[in-house]
C-alpha cells in the first residue's frame, strides 16, 4: 500500500490534454496519441518481423530461391514447391510421420504423468513445495542442448541405461542409433518434462470445491468413481489448456532430435522432426523456397489441428459456473 | 499408512526424475576409464581436470562462448521487458482506435510458431547485412527490442488488468497523463509482472539454439549452445568427460535462477501457462 501512496503523491499535476476540452463524443477514444506511442514497438516488431517475413515467405513458397540467387532473378514455379512435397520428396512424408508420431505418443503420456504426480501431491504433504520445484526443474532444463547432450550419452550402446538394464540381466539396445528406438529416447525426454503441466494441474486441483468430493462419498462414490465424475471434469478446462499447450509444442521440437541425430535426422531418418526436416532443406540444402512451403503447409497443420481441438473441446470441456465471472 | 505409501510413490519418481541431472554431475568428474566402466553416480576417482579440458578444447575458450551467451540474454531480458511493458500498458490499460482489433492481433501471434518465420526473417536480415555482420546479434536481439514475444504481452496485459483501476482515474482526475500515470502508478505496480518476464527472458534466450545456431557462424561468435555441439563431432572416448563438464557448467545460470525464483518461476506458469 505505502508503494501505491508514495506514486500517487508523486504525480505532478499536469494541464488538461486537447483531448480533454473536445466533446464527450470524442472521449471513447480520447487516448489514441499515447496510444499508438506505447504501442509503435510493438507494431514495428508485427510488421518488419512478422507480417511482411510472412507475406515474403508465401511468395518464396512459390519460387524456387536459393539464398546465393538475388531475390530479383528468382523464378516463378508455380505449386511445383507443394507439388514435390506431397508427391515426391519421400523424406518430407517421413517427417511428418515422424512428428505426427511423436506428438500422439508423447503429448498424452506426458499429460498423463503430469496429472498422476498433480493428484499424489495435492494431499497435505509435508515439503510440497520443494516437491513441487523438484518436479518442475526439468521442464527448465530440459529444453537446452547440455541435456539433448545427456540424453545422447544415457541412450547409448555403453550409457547407464544400458547398464541399468545388465542389472536386471536384460540386454539392451544402442538405444539412440537404432533406428527403432530412436524417437522413443526423444519421447522418453519430452515426457520427463512434465513438470510444467503438473503445476498447472495443481493449480486447477485447488479450484475443486471440497463440497463436491463431500457429496460424493456422501452418495456412496469410491475413490475411482470420484476421480471419474469430480475430478475430471472439474478439471477439464486445465486438460484441455495443457493439451493445446503441449500439443503445439510438441510439433516444434527441434534441439532434442538435432542433437541426438546430430543434425541429420538419423539414424535413417527416424528422428526427423518436421522443423528438423525445414531446418535442413533450407539451411544445408538452401533450398530456400521449398522451406518455405514446408513453412507455410506447417503453420495451416498446426491451426487446423488447434481449430479442430476447440472443436472438439466443446464435447467434453465442462466450465462450471462458479468459473464464470 | 497410505500418506506413507504416497510419500514413498512420490520420492520413487523424484529419484528417477533427478537421475539424469545427478549422473550428468557424476560423470563430469570422471576419468575416460570410469566413464566407460563405472556406472554408477559416484566417481571412484575425483577428476576435475575434465573441467579446464572442456574449457580449452576448441581454438576459442568456453569462457567467450559464456560471456556471448551472457550478453545475448541480458539483451533479451533488456528488449523483452521494457518494449512489452510499453505494449502492455497500451493494449490493457489505454482507449485507442483499433485496440481490439490489435490485441486480438497480438493473441493470433501467441501460437504462431517460430519456426515458421526463420527463413524469411533470415532473408530479411542478411538483406539488411546482419548476418554475418560486423555484431552478428542483431537479428537474435533486436526482435526482442520490438515485443515479439506474445506471450509476456499477454502476461503483463493479464497483470495489469488487476492493478485497480481507481488509482489510474484518480490520477486522471489530479492532471496526469497517460505518460505520468504509466510512468507512476504502472512501472512501480508491474514490479512482479517483469521480474517473472525478465527470469523467464533469461532462461529461454539461455537455453534457445534454433536461432542461435542459424544466425551465428564464426566461431569466436557462437554461444554456449552451439559450442556444445561441437563435442558431439568429436566422438572419441576422452572428450565425454569433458562435454558434460561444459554441458553442466552452461546449465549453473538456469539452475541458480531455479533457486533463487523457484516460487515465482512456479506461480508465473500458473498465471500464464507459460512453458519452461
Amino acid at each position: 500500500m505505502t508503494t501505491v501512496r508514495t506514486a500517487q503523491s508523486r504525480i505532478e499535476p499536469v494541464r488538461p490534454g486537447p483531448a480533454d476540452r473536445q466533446g464527450p463524443r470524442r472521449r471513447r477514444h480520447s487516448e489514441n496519441l499515447p496510444g499508438y506511442v506505447f504501442l509503435s514497438p510493438w507494431l514495428l516488431g508485427l510488421l518488419a518481423i512478422t507480417a511482411i517475413p510472412m507475406m515474403l515467405s508465401l511468395y518464396l513458397s512459390f519460387t524456387d530461391y536459393d539464398i546465393l540467387t538475388p531475390l530479383s532473378e528468382v523464378n516463378w514455379v508455380g505449386w511445383d514447391n507443394y507439388r514435390r512435397m506431397f508427391t515426391s520428396d519421400p523424406s518430407y512424408w517421413h517427417a511428418v510421420q515422424v512428428t505426427v508420431t511423436f506428438a500422439l505418443v508423447a503429448v498424452p503420456l506426458k499429460l498423463a504423468a503430469a496429472l498422476a504426480v498433480a493428484l499424489l501431491l495435492n494431499r497435505a504433504i509435508r515439503g510440497i513445495g520443494l516437491f513441487r520445484g523438484l518436479f518442475y526443474l526439468p521442464s527448465l532444463l530440459g529444453g537446452s542442448v547440455a541435456l539433448a547432450i545427456v540424453w545422447r550419452s544415457m541412450f547409448s550402446r555403453d550409457g547407464s541405461f544400458n547398464s541399468f538394464l545388465a542389472f536386471f540381466g536384460i540386454e539392451g539396445a544402442p538405444w539412440v542409433n537404432d533406428p527403432r528406438f530412436a524417437l522413443e529416447t526423444l519421447m522418453v525426454l519430452a515426457i520427463w518434462q512434465f513438470g510444467a503441466p503438473m503445476v498447472i494441474f495443481l493449480a486447477g486441483l485447488k479450484q475443486v470445491p471440497a463440497e463436491l468430493y463431500e457429496a460424493a462419498s456422501v452418495d456412496g462414490a469410491g475413490t475411482w468413481s470420484q476421480f471419474r465424475n469430480v475430478t475430471l471434469p472439474m478439471l477439464s478446462p486445465v486438460i484441455f489448456f495443457n493439451l493445446v499447450l503441449e500439443t503445439i509444442h510438441g510439433f516444434q521440437g527441434f534441439t532434442a532430435a538435432f542433437v541426438l541425430s546430430n543434425g541429420t535426422g538419423g539414424p535413417v531418418d527416424s528422428t526427423l522432426m518436421y522443423t528438423l526436416d525445414l531446418y535442413i532443406k533450407g539451411f544445408v540444402e538452401l533450398n530456400m523456397g521449398y522451406a518455405s512451403a514446408m513453412a507455410w503447409v506447417f503453420l495451416l497443420t498446426i491451426g487446423l489441428i488447434t481449430v479442430v481441438l476447440f472443436r472438439t473441446g466443446r464435447f467434453w470441456v465442462h466450465y462450471s459456473d462458479a468459473e464464470e465471472h | 499408512m497410505r500418506s506413507r505409501l504416497r510419500l514413498l510413490l512420490l520420492l520413487a519418481i523424484l529419484a528417477v526424475v533427478l537421475y539424469p541431472l545427478f549422473w550428468m554431475v557424476g560423470t563430469s568428474v570422471k576419468s575416460p576409464q570410469e566413464i566407460v566402466n563405472n556406472i554408477g553416480l559416484v566417481p571412484r576417482e575425483f577428476t576435475p581436470g575434465n573441467f579446464t579440458d572442456g574449457w580449452h578444447k576448441f581454438d576459442v575458450g568456453f569462457g567467450r562462448f559464456f560471456l556471448n551467451s551472457a550478453m545475448v540474454a541480458v539483451l533479451a531480458v533488456l528488449g523483452n521487458t521494457i518494449s512489452c511493458l510499453l505494449a502492455a500498458y497500451a493494449l490493457g490499460r489505454l482507449r485507442f482506435r483499433l485496440r481490439k482489433v490489435w490485441f486480438a492481433v497480438m493473441i493470433g501471434t501467441l501460437l504462431l510458431p517460430g519456426h515458421v518465420l526463420i527463413i524469411p526473417q533470415y532473408i530479411l536480415f542478411r538483406t539488411l547485412g546482419w548476418v554475418g555482420g560486423d555484431w552478428p546479434y542483431l537479428p537474435l536481439v533486436v526482435p526482442h527490442f520490438l515485443a515479439t514475444e506474445a506471450f509476456f504481452v499477454f502476461l503483463m496485459v493479464q497483470f495489469m488488468r488487476g492493478i485497480p483501476r481507481e488509482l489510474d482515474e484518480a490520477a486522471k482526475i489530479d492532471g496526469a497523463s497517460p505518460y505520468a500515470i504509466f510512468q507512476h502508478v504502472i512501472l512501480p505496480l508491474s514490479r512482479p509482472a517483469l521480474v517473472t518476464t525478465a527470469i523467464f527472458s533469461f532462461i529461454w534466450t539461455w537455453n534457445d539454439f534454433f536461432r542461435q545456431l542459424v544466425y551465428l557462424s564464426e566461431l569466436q561468435d557462437y554461444t554456449a549452445p552451439v559450442a556444445l555441439t561441437l563435442f558431439i563431432d568429436s566422438t572419441s572416448e576422452s572428450s565425454v568427460g569433458p562435454m558434460f563438464a561444459m554441458s553442466l557448467l552452461s546449465l549453473v545460470p538456469v539452475f541458480l535462477f531455479f533457486v533463487a525464483f523457484q516460487r515465482m518461476l512456479v506461480e508465473g506458469i500458473n498465471t500464464s501457462g507459460l512453458k519452461g
